[in-house]
């Protein structure tokens, strides 16, 4: 099964309109819309209810000063830093002052949907408008202040340097100065969020379905926040309508909100966003400003590094410094930088708050180093491609340690990888050598064409650990389970395929569970690339555990040796001795000695059943009923994929527009479970990096109001605007899990805005330094250039 | 409240609704057909696509009532005794689907896009799926699978045109 196109088993029932989202479910519940702030920042004067109240089927409206004990406190701050020392999170309803459009004031409870919208319609909210505070240029000024107790809304500095680079680059033979931006998108799945939360008074517990990335610790953060044991509260994950990091934030607001109100009513309670709300009270991501320095000798290798950024991590910062840690430190790429200094500030806006989107910084990153390499190509006359060839790490040089601490508090050292093998491939697929007698013949016909390289090294599988259950049933099948939640990679298709070959049996009969804390309490979540690395490694860790087990119980009722056995479709048998086997499932009755026989499999587990050994216990000593097993994978750091991608573009010479002409994609994500899987993973990166390239911004005014929250105006692409594209791999195995495998979720999105900015250049003749870029932006280039 | 009578995946229904309610709130709250989907306010992602008497809308943009006296197939009307519709197959084999979210509403306006046009060319796969959207897959595979629904269909029926399962 391992490496094989495997048709995904998720498909039949999402495929015929069986999928169960979050607002799928919860049918009999009570049904909430929320008052959210028009205001970028403003103080709250007022809330008046009073003509809301004789609304038929209104159940109850709340406000901050409605809620009690922990919930009135502040949301956690999810992921501490000590660098971190001015970090802020909002309340579930803001108490009295408003930090971005979208914040929620109040919560409805209604008989449905529409009523708790007429309600909200109703509520009438006034407001002491405060100056808002929006972009990095105004955040960096410091008149206006995002929250009163943070001087320059600075929320943290952070300094990393290897060597000297000021005195390496002062030494260098070149240098060169680059000013980058690169502007906001958000993850934007199709499902946007939703939390249905069911009260059992009898019981005093709660059952709770969201549509997040981590169910196991909003189990926690809602049994903390309510005051409840944790024992008392279930969190499932149903079928999510996509992901991209901004679920993985939590608790959000409502994640709150709503148990507490279902506790608070005694009844079921339910809220689902939509998309306006999605737009403006979720998360955004990659806005960020950089200015760059940096010294290198006459073959365009890097001696210094110096990278002073800004990231404008909005109203609050809930998840903390994740993602610019994770630009200072996977902007390296491939590269050996020589002496680097990185420090940024993460700044506050009256923004929507920035939390991982796919790529999680890394896209920024990128962009920014890619933009070094073609700047030092072009100062020096050296082809691209060999700039970045002659600052490879070597594989010879794995593992390769930077120097810098990692997202994960550990070192960042590379494990692995293969670089200028990929970038052989990748140029062999795009025909590099053979661009320029391209790109004349185009011009020759009055066309601009241009090509473009983006080079990337993704830090995946993420600690610290996560764990799997396997359990063969009676009947043979096999039920797995595993923490972290799925939000439509097929991970059920990829785990079962794993167990599958671990333990002998057939795919069919293997039944796998993601994101349900009654099934599996230990979890960490879904990020970072990490599911194949993580739980894929604990679920084989744990089929091997079983395998052992069974085989063990298999040698007593065969007469025959471990050694001896082997497992196949579900049969354990001695090798090269047919007729004498036993069913897994038999071994599964044989594990769990029995005194009731409730059907014919377990009365062969009954007292009477057969001779036994009067002087030892049923169970053996040191074993468990029970052919099942838990295991944990726990590495010691993150595992390196890496990536190039090339693009070709044409862009008009007269309108601007840009057209994609080809997208190649040259991907090691080391051993890979299911190639077809993986492809349709950098398929969807790959748009999105299109995406943030050409098309996605996040429009705010100087009021802080977000001009285009609504499909309508967000250009999130269609059919016709992503490229089809191209794709080889490489599988460099990585040393640290059993498996071999590196992540290959997000790797897709990250060079996208470094390789179509360079293929704009490519084709323009001028500097492309902020992204994404629209064709009337192309065009006002054109027209600067032309002046100067 | 107002009476509607609407045929949906090959049964009748009569029902009382709000005026406003729209059709694809009537299907997924009082028909209990949870597999058409909303995903958007405006109109613009297409995941609540069905089709209404024969042709794609968007049923967040139709009430109810407007569909009074019409026939309605949806993503769970296609499949005939446990069988995919051959669209539903080809998104299966071709790995058209990740989350699985716009997945009803994609397959209902393929098979719309294949009514009109039974043998489209690549990009006109892609211009008939504008009014679409899909966040996980790219849409590479989309296109595939409805480029192979297309072929497939010319091999085993040639001259007829696919339409949807219960209509």
């Amino acid at each position: 099964m391992f490496g094989q196109r495997i048709r995904r088993v998720e498909d039949p029932r999402l495929l015929s309109g069986r999928g169960r989202y979050l607002d799928d479910l919860g049918h009999d519940a009570l049904a909430v819309a929320f008052v959210r702030s028009p205001h970028a920042h403003a103080r709250i004067v007022d809330i008046d209810v009073s003509a809301a109240l004789a609304v038929d089927g209104l159940v109850a409206i709340y406000t901050y000063d409605d809620l009690d004990g922990r919930t009135s406190e502040p949301l956690p701050l999810l992921i501490p830093h000590p660098t971190l020392n001015q970090g802020r999170t909002p309340y579930p309803l803001a108490d009295g002052e408003v930090n971005h459009v979208g914040e929620a004031i109040a919560m409805v409870v209604a008989s449905d949907r529409y009523v708790a919208e007429d309600v909200v319609g109703l509520i009438q909210v006034e407001y002491e408008p405060l100056p808002p505070v929006v972009g990095l240029a105004a955040s960096r000024d410091g008149d206006a202040l995002v929250h009163a107790d943070v001087p320059g809304n600075v929320a943290a500095t952070m300094v990393q340097e290897v060597g000297d680079a000021a005195a390496a680059i002062a030494a260098a033979a070149h240098r060169a100065t680059l000013s980058l931006s690169i502007e906001r998108s958000a993850s934007m799945p199709m499902e946007g969020k939703g939390v249905l939360a069911r009260w059992d008074a009898d019981d005093e517990s709660l059952l709770v379905h969201t549509s997040t990335q981590s169910s196991t610790s909003v189990r926690q953060a809602i049994a903390a926040k309510l005051s409840i044991p944790v024992d008392r509260v279930e969190v499932v994950t149903p079928d999510i309508g996509g992901g991209f990091g901004v679920k993985i934030v939590h608790p959000w607001p409502e994640e709150i909100l709503v148990p507490w109100a279902a506790r608070r009513l005694g009844q079921p309670v339910k809220w689902v966003e939509d998309r306006r709300e999605h737009f403006i009270s979720s998360a955004h991501e990659r806005g960020q400003l950089h200015e760059v320095e940096v010294g290198y000798d006459d073959d365009g290798r890097l001696c210094g590094l110096s990278v002073r950024f800004w990231h404008d991590n909005g109203a609050y910062t809930p998840y903390g410094l994740i993602v610019p840690i994770i630009t200072s430190t996977q902007l390296l790429g491939p590269y050996k930088p020589g002496a680097y200094r990185v420090e940024f500030q993460s700044m506050y806006t009256n923004t929507v708050i920035v939390t991982p989107y796919r790529g999680a910084g890394r896209p920024q990153g990128c962009f920014v180093m890619e933009r070094v390499m073609d700047a030092i190509a072009a100062d020096l006359g050296i082809d691209r491609a060999v700039v970045r060839e002659r600052n490879f790490i070597q594989p010879a040089e794995m593992p390769y340690d930077h120097g810098l601490m990692f997202q994960d508090g550990r070192p960042l050292v590379y494990d692995s990888g293969d670089f200028p093998a990929s970038l052989a491939k990748l140029k062999a697929l795009v025909g590099w050598d053979e661009f320029d007698s391209f790109r004349a013949a185009a011009r020759a016909e009055g066309r601009r064409v241009g090509i473009g390289l983006g080079c990337y090294v993704e830090g995946t599988g993420v600690g610290p650990y996560e764990g799997g259950h396997l359990r063969v049933e009676t009947d043979g099948s096999v039920v797995v389970s595993t923490g972290l939640t799925s939000q439509g990679q097929g991970h059920q298709t990829m785990l079962a395929q794993i167990v599958a070959d671990e333990l002998g049996v057939e795919m069919e009969r293997v039944r796998v569970t993601t994101g349900d804390t009654r099934r599996f309490k230990y979890a960490v979540g879904t990020f970072a690339s990490r599911t194949a690395v993580m739980s894929g490694s604990a679920v084989a860790l744990t089929a091997r555990k079983v395998r052992a087990k069974a085989l063990k119980i298999a040698a007593n009722a065969l007469e025959a040796a471990v050694d001896d056995l082997e497992i196949v479709d579900g049969q354990i048998r001695v090798k090269g001795s047919p007729g004498s086997e036993i069913d897994l499932g038999s071994v599964a009755v044989l594990s769990n000695p029995l005194r009731y026989a409730f059907d014919a499999g377990a009365a062969r587990a009954t007292q009477f059943a057969g001779p036994v050994d009067p002087t030892a216990p049923p169970v053996p000593e040191g074993e468990q009923p029970g052919l099942e097993g838990t295991d944990y994978y726990s590495p010691v750091g993150s595992t390196f994929a890496n990536g190039m991608h090339a693009v070709v573009v044409e862009t008009d010479p007269e309108t601007a527009e840009i057209n994609i002409l080809r997208y190649c994609v040259v991907h090691d994500c080391g051993t890979v479970i299911n190639p077809m899987i993986v492809e349709g993973q950098i398929h969807g990166g790959v748009a999105q990096g299109v995406a943030g390239a050409l098309y996605e911004r996040m429009e705010y005014d100087d009021a802080g109001q977000l001009l285009n929250a609504s499909y309508m105006d967000f250009l999130m692409p269609y059919a016709s605007e992503v490229p089809h594209i191209e794709i080889d791999h490489l599988e460099t195995p990585s040393p640290l899990n059993p498996l071999g495998v590196k992540g290959a979720g997000e790797a897709g999105v990250i060079p996208g805005s470094a390789a179509i900015a360079a293929a704009i250049e490519d084709a323009e003749g001028f500097a492309i330094t902020t992204m994404p870029i629209s064709p009337s932006q192309l065009f006002d280039l054109r027209r600067r250039h032309c002046e100067r | 409240m107002t009476r509607i009578k609407i045929l949906v995946d090959g049964v009748d229904y009569s029902d009382d609704v709000e005026p406003r309610t729209l059709l694809v709130h009537y299907l997924r709250e009082q028909l209990g057909k949870t597999g058409t989907v909303v995903g958007c306010d405006t109109s613009n992602c297409g995941a609540c696509t069905v089709l209404l008497d024969n042709s794609s809308v968007k049923s967040c943009t139709v009430l109810a009532v407007q569909a009074n006296g019409h026939e309605v197939t949806t993503i769970e009307g296609l499949a005939i005794d446990g069988e995919l519709h051959p669209m539903q197959q080809a998104f299966h084999e071709n790995h058209a689907l990740q989350c699985g979210f716009c997945t009803p509403g994609m397959v209902m306006q393929s098979i719309d896009l294949l009514h009109d046009n039974p043998s489209p060319t690549e990009q006109e796969v892609r211009e008939g799926l504008e009014g679409n959207l899909c966040r996980c897959t790219g849409y590479q595979n989309i296109v595939k699978a409805v480029l192979a629904a297309a072929a497939a269909h010319r091999e085993s029926a040639p001259g007829a045109v696919p339409s949807g399962g219960s209509t």
